[in-house]
């Protein structure tokens, strides 16, 4: 940026300071849910300063096109904001980070064309290799995302799709991709090279996310939105902007631990999620032990009863509940039981929805107050002594072979001890098997009894039921 | 040049220190707002795409820079809106519903 004021520069880079610090503060507020909504005000107020600072900048000749594109993305972005629904809060953020990243690729490009068309600039070397980063990363940021948002819409299968060769391919494109880096930074002026670089960044995006399966969601979105953070520190790099550089180490930072998380919660490494292909071949494993055992099927009425007479009710929501859209008959249902005495709490697994937080978020909309919200950690101790673990829509999450069988795929898991509970219900369509694709023991236990039919309508009955009791 | 370099590495080694600090400390409850939240200032490209689009230097640049600040506005006002929306939500006792 050229700053022929140094005046206005320096104003620019103090609101910049201004700006970082806001973002800083506004993630800090986000510790307690009673002072997330300030951060998230300081936070957006910092992206004001930021922008009106950035106008100020004398490089500007003309507002036109800005207000053009600023006009453009405030509706789409206020649309999108309003009409999105909770259940498709994953699909939104995938869709957003890769804007994100898009936007950092787009920035990183017309740096190059402008650095290539402007001889009289000198181009260091770190800089040629920041717009090569920022490219890369935002490029595959952005094709990574629109397959996890197409997958998470269902738009495309969620199945994780694999071919033969498919890890070398990756390997030799990354590759490819790597060389005509280096060839650009040696020697600038080659458009042609770039553009070849930017659609192998572009197809790169595309071919890792496509062998991930629904299933691993949580950790793919959590893993690109840490690398829109990644691509706009790139930028910040390539433009020698302090804001961008803060705010993606930021968001990078926060994307990493996200993606920790989740992979923690899943027992897997991220190498495995990211190229095991989980759940290519699901359903094959599912049917061989189903056979001998018996369940327990329960009626809506009986399950009313022990509800009703419980002291205390474990709720296990899973992502099936939220399918069903059924957070508001179970809230209906949890206020009847604790009118009843009931004491009430609902059990949150870490992957339980399809991004980090989901579930917390979908019971928040049905006015289930986050004081009952207890995450694995906090509520495993308590299923001893719980009379009910009323489990709706979850499977892998509550199977108890991730403790006890060293030969389930699952094993190692931190699960929901849900099996130690006094009595277990399932609310269950059928006997399928879950996203993994296997077979859950819990369903065969003696304390167990399942509730079969749709999460929703299951619900209403023992909400009609409960109060008869 | 090289001093220049140095200290935007510095800028960025400790702000991921802060990152790091700061976000282990949200709790799982908040996790989704606070991705949608992070990726509202992640849109941060918008300062970036805003002198591109305004410096009017080439006509391929003026596309590049309105398809970028169009792209990081969708990411900063969607992000900051939804998650003021999902934050709402959060409530903390039955009785001081609405």
């Amino acid at each position: 940026m050229n700053r022929a004021s140094p005046f206005v520069g320096e104003l620019i880079a103090i609101a910049y300071l201004v700006a970082s610090v806001l973002f800083i503060l506004g993630l800090k507020f986000l510790s307690s849910p009673r002072t997330a909504r300030r951060g998230n005000v300081f936070a957006a107020s910092g992206m004001l300063v930021a922008v009106v600072a950035t106008l100020l900048d004398q490089a500007i000749i003309s507002y036109m096109w800005i207000a053009v594109g600023i006009l453009i993305g405030a509706i789409l972005g206020g649309w999108l904001a309003v009409a999105v629904k909770m259940t498709a809060m994953p699909q939104m953020v995938a869709l957003l980070n890769g804007f994100g990243g898009a936007a950092s690729a787009l920035v990183a490009a017309a740096e190059f064309f402008r650095i290539d068309a402007t001889p009289e600039i000198a181009l260091t070397t770190d800089v040629a290799v920041s717009v090569m980063l920022a490219m890369l990363i935002g490029a595959v940021t952005f094709t990574g995302s629109l397959v996890a948002f197409g997958k998470l819409q269902e738009v495309i299968t969620g199945r994780a799709v694999t071919y033969p060769f498919q890890k070398s391919l990756n390997a030799i494109l990354f590759l490819a991709a790597v060389a005509a880096a280096a060839w650009l930074v040696v020697s600038f002026e080659h458009p042609w090279v770039f553009l070849a670089f930017a659609g192998i960044a572009l197809v790169l995006g595309v071919l890792l996310v496509i062998p991930i399966g629904g299933a691993d969601m949580p950790v793919v979105i959590s893993l690109l939105n840490s690398y829109s953070g990644m691509a706009g520190a790139a930028a910040g790099f390539v433009l020698r902007n302090n804001a961008l550089i803060i705010s993606g180490a930021l968001v990078g930072a926060s994307g990493i631990i996200l993606t920790q998380i989740m992979c923690r919660a899943m027992n897997r490494s991220l190498t495995n999620v990211l190229f095991g292909a989980f759940g290519a071949q699901a359903g094959a494993a599912a049917a061989v032990t189903a056979g001998d055992r018996t369940v327990r099927s329960v009626s809506a009425e009986d399950v009313a009863v022990m509800l009703s007479f419980a002291r205390s009710v474990i709720v296990v929501p899973g992502y099936g509940l939220a399918v069903a859209q059924a957070q508001h008959t179970v809230r209906e249902l949890a206020s009847l039981l604790e009118k009843k005495g009931v004491d009430v709490k609902y059990a949150i697994h870490p992957v339980a929805g399809r991004m980090p937080g989901h579930m917390n978020v979908l019971l928040a909309e049905a006015d289930v107050p986050y004081t009952q919200l207890f995450e694995m950690d906090q509520i495993n101790r308590e299923f001893e002594r719980a009379d009910v673990a009323l489990v709706v829509g979850a499977n892998d999450v509550t199977n108890p072979a991730a403790r006890t069988d060293p030969s389930s795929p699952l094993y190692g898991m931190p699960i929901l001890d849900v099996d130690k509970a006094k009595n277990v219900v399932v609310i269950k369509r059928s006997m399928a098997t879950g996203f993994a694709g296997i077979d859950n023991p819990l369903y065969y236990l003696e304390n167990t009894s399942m509730l079969f039919g749709d999460a929703k309508k299951m619900l209403a009955a023992l909400v009609t039921e409960v109060p008869n009791v | 040049m090289a001093g220049e370099l140095l200290i935007a590495v510095y800028v960025f080694v400790l702000a991921m220190f802060v990152g790091f600090e700061v976000i282990t400390k949200v709790p799982t409850l908040l996790h989704t707002p606070l991705m949608s939240g992070s990726n509202a200032i992640s849109g941060i490209a918008i300062v970036g795409a805003i002198v591109i689009a305004g410096r009017v230097d080439s006509p391929l640049n003026t596309i590049l820079g309105v398809i970028a600040v169009a792209m990081a506005t969708i990411n900063v006002v969607g992000g900051f809106l939804v998650t003021d929306r999902m934050l709402r939500m959060f409530k903390r006792a039955p009785d001081d519903r609405k």
